[in-house]
């Protein structure tokens, strides 16, 4: 409906009111599209109605028909087809403008009607689709209700078998219980039966042994003998002596005696055990106690600085330590007295320990939390470095170590060579000592060649020397010339001001020097770090002359490829470190001779290449 | 280590003098006395029958010779070879003889345990004990030899006797709250008794020695209960082992449990070490080959050499599925004994056969078990150092000590299976005794102890 009223317009309110009607009607109706087709093809202009309008205006009755599409459009609002009469009798004249006008707006009309009908079959067509949808979905969900309905019901049947299951278990288990309980109680019953027996049995079988015995004493057996050839003296050396009823009475007694000496005696061994194992754990105690306290003490003057709860405690502990030599001598006497002072002291301290522990803990885990809140990323790069550095030391021993084993082999097997052993070492270490001899002439020839770059750098030193004197002198003419000439030239003063403040002296290249130093620390990085810095290399040499010689020594890094990243630094630039460098250099290529190769030739390269770019940039 | 010659042997039957002077051992009907140190024969007694047990008195001075088939007893003396004494149960029967611990006097366990008689050698007066339970092990001497206690049962009550062997007066008698006494054992300090119930029930109670009752212990119920019990030498512990294959140690103050040792068939802890007997292959490395080959490997019927392996934890003992419808199951600890300082126990599990476990009783904890290759048949442990012998039944003897463990073969012609071992007072030599012959195996004195025993895992 909404779309119908934005579609007519606000001037055909009242046939949009129709439409709206018939769309209500369509709506109603079962048979819609027909009908609806059938009323709106009563306005438009279709071929039948072509026809009918043909056979509907003749020559003939063109009055009637014009009378009649009058009263016709004159119902439907529109104005009159005749000119308004000025009086009764005249007659009505068929007025054109008002014939065409309405003919306009009939089409007008039409137009708009098509566009309605078009919207309203599309609408139409997007709502059978819908409602097919819908039907689908309908059907589906059906469906779904069918099989979860289906579900439900075989769940219900298992719940109940399940149930029933059960209920059978439960039966069993009470008939078994049942049965437990039965055969419990036959087991008692035949415990207990069988106990009887046993002693029915076992009184019958001592009757036999009575019997037994009183045949076996009664036979006067004379079979029943000792023969001795003598008779042996007791072992304690005592005689036997006779028992009378009066000396039994006498033994038995000392018997008891003596039973309960030697039962007094264990006693006595044991408790005096036990008195020196007490001793030593009261020992123990008091030794812990003391350590406790001089442990705690110093600990005690921070809480009574700042926290007042603990002052109370302290206070009171500082007391029993003034007690506590007058006190010592009471560990001798007897635990009980000294027993409850002992565990409450020992207990208060431990309390405080505990605290004073717990305290700790916790300051050291805020400590943690704050370490990582605050340098969490930074300490982590830092270690990452430090483990590369450290990584790479490591190695670089390890390659010293080699290298130096190998020399100390080959001096033993220089050494002993008249033994067999050691014959058979040389034997081994051939190849190896051949490969090392080839290393050697490979140093040798390396030195031969620093030592001919450290002459051109010592050289390049002394000209570079020699070149910024003149420069220096160069640049003060200049700079008058500048100052001269300084209202004319504005901004190229200021640039010479900057090339002043890099040129000037020792203290920049202190800064130079500071800046390569973070950059040591990390040579894998160098390939980044290297445009910065020979950027600024080349701005403090603009014109150098040894650079060609730096290249030099940059390919010849890179053929070598055993040269420490960290020799590559700016520093080799200034003219009177160079012979350090170089010495450095062959120390490093001297310690390991193999290295990794790939990393370092691409670091120089990218050194070089960066140099040669930014050459003449100046 | 050497070993003496072979020596012919029959029933097990041989024993050092507790002197540690004299061997005594016996060959079918003769008694024959050595000398430990020569070997030579010092006396030959001839008895009447087989003799079926020999027992030396506490004084080394005389030994007895049962022959429970016939009923008697002879006596010999070693200061006096021409004196004899032969004592007859007559139709009594005869089914066990022992000594006092004075030496001077006799007790005879007569067939059906009708009663015991006492016999003494200095008077002529003999005294009988009537009511004896016949148990496996009913009768117990404190260590000082003053008194004897004795199972008895009457009107099926269970009772122990303690007598004083002076005299042989009835010292205490009381009765006891088992239902099947087993066994009773004095503690070495003499003042408390040990007494336990049959297999059937887990129950031992300790007496004092005036009779009261000091503690009653049960570990559990409604199962097979002990099986073994052994007194610390320092009368500190008392080393329960049952049937349920754990070892229990009471303490001597409280009568409680201290620790309970349970012997599981696969060792995961690797602070345990385990040693392992592994049959040593020969090895035939070149240059190794001695010229004349050894006497071991001429022999044909010469079984290989064993050597001790570590075995590396996680490690799993061999163990024996018991049969359950027999009596007597093999399942239990069977053996438990403690070092002389107190400071080691050895046990065996029945179901782990193989297996010795020794456990530390400082720590309190298991410290090595030893696997061998056959079923461990006795061990016993050095009397002056913790020092263990063990024999398996076959031709070798193994020693353990804290320092490590060897395997030695017993030399000899043909198979000589060690059935049984037992040590010298002295721990010194140590006699090893198969079915048919013995021979003693002299250990090296003390200074060259450290190199036999030099480091764990040096095999001989």
């Amino acid at each position: 409906m909404g779309e119908w009223m934005t579609v007519t317009d606000p001037d055909l309110s009242s046939d949009s009111k129709n439409i709206c009607q018939y769309t209500s009607e369509t709506k109603m109706s079962p048979s819609s599209l027909y009908s609806q087709q059938v009323l709106c093809s009563s306005i438009p202009l279709s071929k039948n109605v072509h026809s009918f309008f043909s056979a509907f205006c003749t020559e003939e009755n063109i009055e009637q028909s014009v009378s009649y599409l009058d009263q016709e459009l004159t119902t439907f609002g529109f104005p009159s087809l005749y000119e308004e009469s000025k009086g009764k009798d005249t007659k009505r004249e068929l007025n054109i403008v008002a014939v065409l006008n309405c003919m306009n707006e009939l089409l007008v009309l039409q137009r708009k009607n098509l566009l309605a009908q078009e919207n309203v079959e599309t609408q139409n067509l997007k709502l059978g689709s819908d409602m097919d949808h819908l039907q689908n979905c309908y059907a589906k969900l059906k469906e779904q209700l069918e099989t979860s309905r289906r579900e439900m019901i075989g769940l219900q049947e298992r719940d109940r078998q399940l149930q029933c299951k059960n209920r059978n278990l439960h039966q069993l288990l009470k008939n078994e219980k049942d049965e437990v309980q039965k055969l419990q109680n036959i087991i008692a019953s035949r415990a207990t039966q069988y106990n009887h027996d046993m002693k029915r049995k076992e009184r019958e079988y001592n009757k036999l042994k009575e019997r037994l015995h009183q045949l076996v004493m009664n036979k006067k057996d004379k079979k029943i003998a000792m023969e001795v050839l003598n008779y042996v003296g007791r072992a304690d050396g005592k005689r036997g002596s006779w028992r009378t009823g009066k000396t039994e009475a006498s033994f038995f007694l000392r018997n008891e005696d003596e039973m309960y000496k030697i039962l007094l005696n264990d006693y006595e061994y044991r408790q005096k055990q036990i008195l020196m194992e007490n001793a030593e754990l009261k020992k123990v105690l008091q030794q812990m106690k003391k350590e406790m306290i001089s442990l705690l003490s110093p600990q005690k003057q921070k809480p009574r600085e700042r926290a007042d709860d603990s002052t109370g405690t302290v206070i009171s502990d500082a007391e029993e330590d003034a007690g506590e030599l007058s006190r010592e001598s009471m560990w001798d006497l007897s635990c009980e007295t000294v027993r409850e002072q002992l565990t409450n002291s020992i207990r208060k301290q431990w309390r405080i320990l505990k605290s004073h522990v717990e305290k700790l803990d916790n300051q050291v885990s805020k400590v943690h939390l704050e370490g990582f809140n605050d340098e969490d990323v930074i300490s982590r790069q830092d270690h990452e470095q430090e483990t590369e550095k450290l990584e790479l030391e490591i190695q670089q021993c390890k390659e010293m170590i080699k290298t130096q084993q190998q020399l100390l082999q080959q001096q033993l097997a220089t050494a002993c060579d008249d033994d067999t052993t050691s014959l058979l070492r040389d034997c081994y270490l051939l190849e190896e000592k051949e490969r090392l001899k080839e290393e050697w002439s490979l140093f040798r020839e390396q030195k031969k060649n620093f030592e001919k770059e450290r002459r051109s750098f010592t050289e390049a030193a002394i000209r570079l020397g020699l070149e910024r004197k003149a420069f220096e002198e160069e640049r003060a003419s200049w700079l008058k010339q500048q100052f001269l000439n300084m209202t004319t030239f504005d901004h190229q003063n200021s640039e010479n001001v900057k090339l002043f403040s890099a040129f000037s002296g020792s203290s920049d290249r202190d800064s130079l020097t500071m800046h390569s130093r973070p950059r040591q620390k990390k040579p894998q990085n160098m390939s980044n770090g290297s445009p910065v810095c020979t950027s600024k290399l080349t701005k403090s040499l603009p014109a150098s002359p040894s650079t060609s010689d730096f290249c030099q020594t940059r390919s010849c890094a890179s053929e070598h490829s055993s040269v420490n990243v960290l020799n590559i630094t700016p520093e080799e630039t200034k003219p009177n470190q160079v012979g350090r460098e170089c010495a450095n250099q062959k120390w490093s290529m001297a310690s390991r001779p193999e290295s990794q190769e790939g990393c370092y030739s691409g670091c120089s390269l990218t050194y070089t290449n960066s140099h040669v770019e930014k050459d003449d940039l100046p | 280590m050497n070993f003496s010659e072979v020596f012919k042997l029959s029933g097990l039957l041989c024993k050092f003098s507790p002197d540690g002077k004299y061997l005594a051992s016996c060959v079918q009907y003769r008694l024959v006395v050595r000398d430990v140190h020569t070997l030579q024969i010092l006396h030959l007694y001839t008895c009447l029958d087989q003799i079926q047990h020999i027992e030396w008195s506490a004084d080394s001075l005389f030994i007895l010779c049962a022959m429970y088939k016939r009923g008697q007893v002879q006596v010999w003396s070693l200061e006096q070879p021409e004196w004899h004494c032969r004592i007859d149960e007559g139709s009594a029967g005869l089914v066990a003889s022992c000594w006092s611990p004075d030496g001077r006097h006799i007790l005879n366990t007569t067939e059906f345990h009708l009663r015991i008689t006492v016999w003494s050698l200095c008077t002529k007066s003999v005294s009988y004990i009537k009511y004896p339970k016949a148990c496996q092990q009913g009768v117990s001497f404190t260590r000082d030899g003053r008194y004897m206690a004795l199972a008895e049962r009457r009107d099926c009550q269970d009772h122990v006797s303690v007598f004083v062997c002076s005299d042989w007066q009835l010292l205490r008698h009381f009765d006891t709250e088992t239902q099947d006494l087993a066994g009773i054992e004095w503690a070495p300090n003499g003042c408390v008794l040990a007494v336990w119930d049959t297999c059937l029930e887990y129950k031992v109670l300790l007496y004092s020695l005036d009779g009261r009752l000091l503690s009653a212990y049960c570990a559990y119920e409604w199962s097979l209960g002990v099986k073994s019990v052994a007194w610390s030498p320092s009368s500190q512990f008392l080393a329960i082992g049952s049937y349920d294959g754990k070892v229990r140690i009471l303490n001597h103050v409280t009568w409680k449990m201290i620790t309970e040792f349970g012997h599981p068939a696969t060792i995961n802890n690797p602070k345990i070490v385990v040693y392992k007997e592994a049959e040593k292959t020969p090895r035939l490395a070149p240059g190794r080959l001695a010229f004349p080959p050894p006497r071991a490997a001429a022999g044909v019927a010469s079984p290989a050499e064993t050597k001790y392996e570590i075995a590396s934890v996680p490690v799993s003992l061999q163990t024996l599925k018991p049969v359950a419808d027999r009596a007597n199951p093999k399942i239990g600890i069977g053996a438990l004994a403690f070092s002389p300082d107190s400071y080691f126990l050895a046990t065996r599990s029945d179901s782990v056969p193989n297996a010795v476990w020794i456990w530390d009783i400082q720590k309190l904890r298991l410290f090595v078990v030893l696997e061998q290759l056959s079923p461990v048949r006795s061990f016993q442990w050095d009397p002056q150092q913790p020092r263990l012998a063990i024999c398996t039944g076959g031709g070798k003897v193994y020693l353990w000590s804290p320092a490590g463990c060897v395997s030695v073969q017993v030399p000899g012609e043909g198979d000589f299976q060690v059935l049984s071992l037992c040590w010298h007072l002295n721990g010194d030599s140590l006699a090893l005794l198969s079915k048919d012959h013995f021979c003693l195996c002299f250990l090296e004195t003390e200074d060259r102890v450290g190199t036999a025993f030099g480091r764990p895992g040096d095999h001989t």
